[in-house]
């Protein structure tokens, strides 16, 4: 500002009053058109649910060590991305495992604590987790009373088909709570 | 609450900063011709609000560039008034940085000591139109593809930097991942940066100097704030209404809304269409004045020399009359201007071809909205849906292979009326009942339309037609149209061929009749060795013209007897996949989206 801008100032009357309001409303409104149409963009992913997938084909019964390993598969379907829609992609992995000669469990390889890859390790004969040590035993459960998971690994539905076939029910599950809850 | 705000004010002074900013003095009172500059202070706002909520949703490269652009427009929340406001809010800065600059020129604001302070006005409108032209591109659609294209090629013909230049904005010799991700990063990051830092200081020299106060001040003066800020915000709504009514008004009229979305970027597809936005129609209409290899003068020069004198303005107002002159000037530039987009828009509308060519742009924009809404994006892109898609292709390859002989309902195809008569008959509906029924029309028959155009016009089938069909009764002619259209098993046709087999049945027994005996000459739902005519087994389907187009002259359609029309499958002129998909169009068989095909509003899994 000049100096000479100083000499003319004249402070706001009373009178005033509406203008200043009306000035502040419609000032408010203009900022808050375009904010708004950017905010409902914003949460536009919050109408987005995940769908429960129909259950897949992940492998044949004979690829499953006989003798209870547990073992990793990838599970392939078709995978809506925002705009793309991709036939047959990875989206996630199980691990199976016989429980019987004709029966197979089948856990998320996603750790329940935080989300990371769970990683199968013969040696300690159970499921380890390389992020916060989360460990959990074969059959699923939370092998020590440290293991910072709040939940044992999340179990899948599983069905054979013709006897041969191993198809799962592929679900991811939210992290960091008690209860199994479909994320 | 007091003594929270006296803290804040004792360790940052904001109390004397807004109190600077509010209570500016304005020399004889608050005016409405001092908004201007407010205006464009709010709409760049409303850019950077906006822009930065389509970030968010904007996936730069060449396959997912369109196809971010299309989800925000067609499937997220919101989306098409998002983009419709910045789309729209950017084509009336352009004309709020013209009103500003007049009312700056006029009122002669750029004199000293404010000539710095005009020439960062210049550089604040060079960089505006730098955002206009690289937000073109981002939606990588057709139009801006094309568009952008031009413009940098018309950058490389700069002397001696020009081709490098090129190169470095494109991010490469041709158009792809990095021409995207260079031009978001000016449009997005550069631009916007610089024109903060300029605005700054455009500003801070304003409130330096003055408000430049129109002579002669009749009124008391007044501070900034209420009166004039209240004008300001009067019509910044103004501005505000005015883009809300362009976003809102074509959806009111049952249209998208929002800012179009052409189809999307393909090289290898023509664009006619192409035209830059209207307020760079002027630089392209003046190109067109300026004949092979002196290109340089209306893109380079000439804008450069005038971009000087719109600098040197602050000096030659010192001059006598130099005031006079740059009001002259300017209003001789924007007269110029204008009456160079009257001209670039009087001379499209008289062309045919750009008139079929933004129709056609029209329609592949349509139809990709419904491709892409049906079944998803491939991870491919979206130009994959188009190019496989008889609807879009078939026309095409009719114009460019089949349409300087053959016309499609009277057109190429694409909608554009040769003068030229045609040497075939007109394919629009071919071997349905209605085109049957023309070609067995003695009245018909050797019209244009048929067989006019084509050695057969006096042929043996003009003259059986024209000699036995006038004994034929209505009833029978009727049965032999429906018999062998019957063969071509159109999809428009399917119910009424259900309904009517009785009636079909009776027209295949008069085709193989005596009376009629259509298989003196050619063959008929058995192979015939002796055949001189075409195949009418299954004639009309989509095997029959597939085979028919791969090479006419078979023994099993024309022969020798064949006219021009050249075996495209045989000879290689066409592959199997354009084949099909003519055939495809012709005969009206291509994807319609049903009832449950709607792109699942999820992300899976």
């Amino acid at each position: 500002m000049s100096n000479s801008t100083t000499q003319h100032y004249t402070p706001p009357q009373r009178r005033g009053f509406l203008k200043r309001f009306a000035a502040g409303v419609i000032g408010a409104v203009v900022g808050i058109v375009p904010l708004l149409s950017g905010i409902a963009v914003l949460f536009d992913p919050l109408r987005r649910k995940a769908v429960q997938g129909e259950p897949v084909f992940v492998a044949p019964l004979g690829a499953i060590p006989e003798d209870g390993t547990p073992r990793k598969f990838s599970i392939v379907a078709s995978r809506t991305d925002a705009w793309n829609r991709s036939p047959q992609t990875p989206i996630g992995a199980v691990y199976l495992r016989r429980t019987g000669p004709k029966t197979v469990s089948a856990f998320n390889v996603v750790c329940p604590h935080a989300g990371c890859f769970v990683e199968f390790m013969a040696a300690r004969n159970g499921y380890f987790c390389p992020c916060h040590d989360s460990t959990f035993a074969l059959d699923g459960k939370i092998s020590t009373p440290r293991s910072p998971s709040p939940r044992p690994l999340d179990a899948l539905d599983v069905e054979i088909r013709k006897d041969k076939e191993v198809w799962v029910r592929f679900q991811n599950f939210r992290a960091g709570v008690h209860e199994k809850v479909p994320a | 609450m007091r003594s929270l705000f006296d803290w804040l004010d004792g360790r940052t002074g904001y109390r004397k900063i807004a109190h600077e900013a509010l209570y500016e003095n304005v020399p004889g009172g608050a005016r409405w011709r001092y908004v201007w500059g407010s205006t464009l202070t709010f709409t760049l706002a409303v850019q950077f609000i906006t822009g930065i909520f389509l970030w968010m949703a904007y996936n730069p490269s060449s396959q997912t560039a369109w196809e971010s652009v299309y989800y925000i427009q067609y499937e997220m929340t919101g989306g098409w008034l998002l983009r419709g406001i910045h789309h729209f809010t950017a084509q009336v800065m352009n004309i709020l940085l013209v009103l500003h600059l007049m009312q700056v020129i006029i009122d002669g604001a750029y004199k000293a000591p404010r000539e710095v302070n005009f020439w960062f006005g210049v550089g604040l409108l060079l960089l505006v139109l730098g955002l206009s032209l690289t937000g073109y591109l981002l939606p990588w659609d057709q139009k801006g593809y094309w568009a952008t294209k031009v413009a940098t090629n018309i950058m490389a013909i700069t002397p001696v930097i020009g081709p490098a230049l090129q190169k470095i904005v494109i991010g490469g010799a041709d158009y792809g991942h990095h021409t995207l991700s260079r031009f978001f990063a000016l449009h997005a990051g550069v631009l916007p940066g610089l024109i903060i830092l300029l605005l700054i200081v455009h500003i801070y020299l304003f409130r330096r100097h003055g408000l430049t106060a129109r002579q002669p001040i009749r009124r008391r003066d007044a501070p900034f704030w209420p009166d004039q800020v209240l004008k300001d915000a009067v019509a910044c709504l103004a501005v505000l209404a005015v883009v809300l009514f362009l976003v809102v008004w074509p959806r009111l009229k049952g249209m998208s809304g929002g800012a179009d979305l052409g189809a999307p970027a393909d090289p290898s597809e023509p664009y006619g269409a192409a035209r830059p936005e209207w307020y760079f129609l002027f630089l392209f209409q003046f190109l067109k004045y300026f004949p092979g290899g002196t290109e340089i003068w209306g893109a380079i020069i000439i804008p450069s020399i005038v971009m000087l004198i719109l600098v040197l303005m602050p000096i030659f107002g010192n001059w006598r009359l130099g005031h006079r002159f740059n009001i002259g000037f300017i209003c001789a530039l924007l007269i110029g201007v204008a009456l160079l987009t009257c001209l670039a828009i009087s001379d499209d509308r008289k062309q045919p071809a750009y008139t079929a060519a933004v129709k056609a742009a029209h329609r592949d924009a349509e139809r990709i909205k419904v491709l892409a809404k049906a079944n998803g994006i491939p991870v491919a892109g979206a130009a994959t849906l188009l190019r496989e898609d008889p609807y879009s292709q078939g026309p095409r390859i009719f114009a460019r292979n089949c349409a300087s002989c053959h016309r499609y309902d009277g057109h190429d195809g694409l909608g554009l009326v040769t003068t030229n008569a045609p040497r075939a008959p007109d394919l629009k509906g071919f071997a349905s009942r209605e085109w049957i029924a023309g070609l067995l029309d003695p009245a018909k028959i050797s019209s244009s339309n048929y067989f006019g155009g084509t050695k057969f016009a006096d042929g043996k089938m003009t003259k059986w037609v024209k000699k036995n069909i006038p004994k034929t009764s209505p009833e029978q002619l009727r049965q032999i149209v429906a018999a062998l259209s019957a063969e071509a098993q159109l999809n428009s046709q399917r119910d009424v061929d259900t309904r009517e087999a009785p009636l079909i049945a009776s027209g295949r027994d008069l085709i193989t009749g005596s009376d009629i005996n259509c298989t003196e000459c050619h063959a008929f739902r058995k192979p015939d060795e002796d055949a001189s005519a075409p195949d009418l087994t299954a004639y009309g389907s989509r095997p029959w013209m597939i085979d028919f187009i791969n090479n006419p002259a078979h023994a099993r359609f024309y022969g020798r007897r064949n006219d021009r029309m050249p075996a495209f499958g045989a000879e290689k002129m066409l592959d199997a996949k354009s084949i099909e998909m003519v055939v495809d169009w012709l005969r009206g068989d291509w994807f319609e989206p049903g009832p449950a095909s709607n792109l699942a509003r999820s992300n899976a899994p």
